[in-house]
């Protein structure tokens, strides 16, 4: 009985992609997961209602808090990371909201890595600031740049393991010292990376979010967003975090972490940030993406090594000036990715065509195979220019901190044939 | 209170436990409707075990319809299993007042609720042929192993192409 033995893990990772959470449905043996496209569920009798509402059984009251099909896909996405517990919900973003919500009051701060995908640096630079939640950016790429600005008022620390657009690796281990050193939670922004190329909980992260409507689901048709913890995060430890080890007013005195014990964290979200906020991911939405992460290992394996060779094509390419991108054995990230992503460094990267934002501009609109619009993680390759686009409410220092310059391209490498896709863009770059 | 890490029980032993027991002595339960020890009894009440509370402060008066005893010995029936909703420093003594009423009782088991471990406690325990299960609770291991923390996206590690039964159907 070591106190350092982890829970066993009786499967492997494709096992669960298709499994984990999945198992026939009692009452007509149905093996696809059914969509229970319901409203509400009814009580055995007064007393069960109680039971329910008092969370004192599980069970389903209401689909803004739980459904069937949703809970499925909160189970595979929880094992896929090897948590404890996790909430799925609306979308990434409210995703980060859930877990901000649970862990923040008014005036509390919070600390994020500058490399992030932007609508993220918004969310926590503007529109959180409005609900007195403050954040401050710092450049994570040296961790001791993190460990100078942390604070006793500071809640949480939040970052992208592989951040989204430049092909930026963090060093996980170092930024989870830290945490642990002031005694606050790691959360890690895992979209990118997936399970499959990295998981955050074993290098000491304590929760782990996702844009589930990337690679997750994977097909470009439906957004999702999880949160998942690992169970492993002492809440106890200071008075840091009320919400978790004080009686509850939302819950009429109930003390979440007492109660639940290790997976007190997800409960709460649920019983409360996702109660009152009301981001809640459909049924028909959670199917869709059980439908997608089915694959998940089998899509990444080809998403790496299609990557993997166009930013190879692209690092020789006479018309372009630079490629971003961790596999490259010249990426100042290369030996973090060995590390932390040994299957590969993703298929989201960056490049600079010669002859800046115009040159860009042409091969944005010339592609014919990559489509031109803001979203990754599709089977399909995509491209966009993200100083017009999904980071243009950054200020200029921002956009060149994040990754997100003038001259910059961005591709989200598909799953299509590899000769295609990098005849595409060697008959884009032509046309510069 | 800090959460240790877990240790490791196959889910055979677990359910094994749950499937055989019938009588459970709760030591340190709660009239408490928001107390952790109350909704475990609830939910085992319901679940088919007859759950007998344990709490000198209480004794004479009922929880959840069941007379409180102030000591196991004061119980006047077989326990197959005591459940302990107390501290780690508690459960060593009652864990040797299990011992001593092992074969008057009839202990199958003594369980140490989430976040309680007491590893000599255990050694006492399993000298006298006590069953020893530390740091989990029956109420979330019998939700787990019939597949309801599923419904909360609790990862329970279960993967079959069985349809999952609760331990005591």
């Amino acid at each position: 009985m070591n106190e350092t033995e982890k829970e066993p893990e009786p499967y492997g990772f494709a096992t669960l992609a298709v499994h984990a959470g999945a198992r026939p449905d009692p009452t007509t043996g149905a093996r696809s997961t059914p969509i229970f496209q319901t409203n509400a569920y009814v009580f055995q009798d007064a007393d069960h209602a109680a039971e329910l509402f008092n969370l004192q059984t599980f069970g389903f009251i209401y689909s803004r808090l739980t459904n069937p099909t949703v809970s499925v896909l909160e189970e595979r996405v929880c094992a896929l990371e090897n948590g404890r517990g996790a909430v799925a919900c609306a979308t990434g973003h409210a995703a980060q909201f859930l877990i901000a919500a649970t862990l923040l009051d008014v005036g509390d701060e919070f600390i994020a890595s500058n490399n992030l995908y932007g609508g993220s640096i918004t969310q926590f630079g503007v529109s959180f600031k409005k609900l007195g939640w403050n954040c401050n950016f710092v450049d994570m790429t040296d961790p001791d740049k993190l460990r100078a600005a942390m604070n006793d008022k500071i809640k949480f620390i939040f970052c992208e393991i592989l951040a989204n657009p430049g092909g930026v690796v963090l060093d996980l281990a170092a930024l989870a010292e830290i945490a642990k050193e002031w005694g606050v939670p790691l959360v890690v922004d895992n979209t990118l990376a997936t399970p499959y190329l990295c998981r955050p909980f074993d290098w000491g992260a304590d929760i782990v979010v996702h844009s589930a409507t990337k690679y997750i689901g994977g097909h470009g048709n439906t957004m999702a967003g999880v949160v998942a913890e690992s169970g492993r995060f002492d809440w106890y430890q200071s008075d840091k975090f009320p919400s978790m080890t004080q009686p509850d007013p939302a819950y009429h005195g109930l003390t979440f972490a007492e109660t639940f014990g290790d997976f007190g964290f997800s409960m709460k979200m649920r019983a409360v940030a996702l109660r009152d906020f009301g981001p809640t991911l459909s049924a028909q939405a959670a199917w869709n993406v059980l439908q997608g992460v089915e694959t998940l290992p089998l899509r990444m394996e080809r998403h790496c090594a299609n990557a993997q060779a166009v930013a190879e094509f692209l690092s020789e390419h006479p018309k372009v000036a630079w490629v971003s991108y961790a596999g490259l054995p010249d990426s100042p990230y290369h030996e973090l990715a060995n590390k932390y992503l040994p299957k590969g460094a993703g298929a989201v990267f960056t490049f600079g065509v010669k002859g800046g934002f115009a040159a860009g501009e042409t091969v944005v609109n010339t592609v014919d195979i990559f489509s031109h619009l803001a979203n990754v993680g599709d089977t399909r390759s995509l491209i966009i220019h993200p100083a017009s686009t999904t980071h243009r409410q950054l200020t200029p220092e921002q956009r060149d901190a994040a990754g997100a310059g003038e001259d910059v391209i961005r591709l989200s490498i598909g799953i299509e044939t590899l000769e295609d896709i990098i005849a595409d863009l060697d008959q884009a770059l032509a046309q510069t | 209170m800090s959460i240790p890490l877990p240790l490791r029980y196959s889910d055979a032993t677990l359910r094994g436990i749950l499937s055989e027991i019938r009588v459970m002595a709760m030591v340190g339960a709660s009239g408490d409707w928001k107390r952790p020890s109350f909704f475990a009894m609830k939910y085992l009440q319901r679940r088919g075990y007859r759950v007998i509370p344990i709490n000198p402060g209480r004794a004479g008066t009922e929880i959840l319809g069941e007379t409180v005893y102030a000591s196991l010995a004061d119980v006047p029936v077989p326990i197959d299993m005591v459940d302990v909703f107390r501290s780690s420093e508690a459960a060593l003594g009652v864990a040797e007042e299990a011992v001593a009423l092992v074969e008057e009782k009839q202990i199958k088991v003594l369980w140490l609720q989430l976040g309680i471990r007491n590893d000599a406690a255990a050694e006492i325990a399993q000298a006298a042929g006590i069953q020893v299960i530390m740091d989990r609770c029956p109420k979330i291991e019998f939700a787990r192993l019939s597949g309801e923390l599923s419904w909360s996206g609790i990862n329970t590690r279960i993967i079959t192409s069985k349809v999952l039964k609760a331990p005591r159907a």
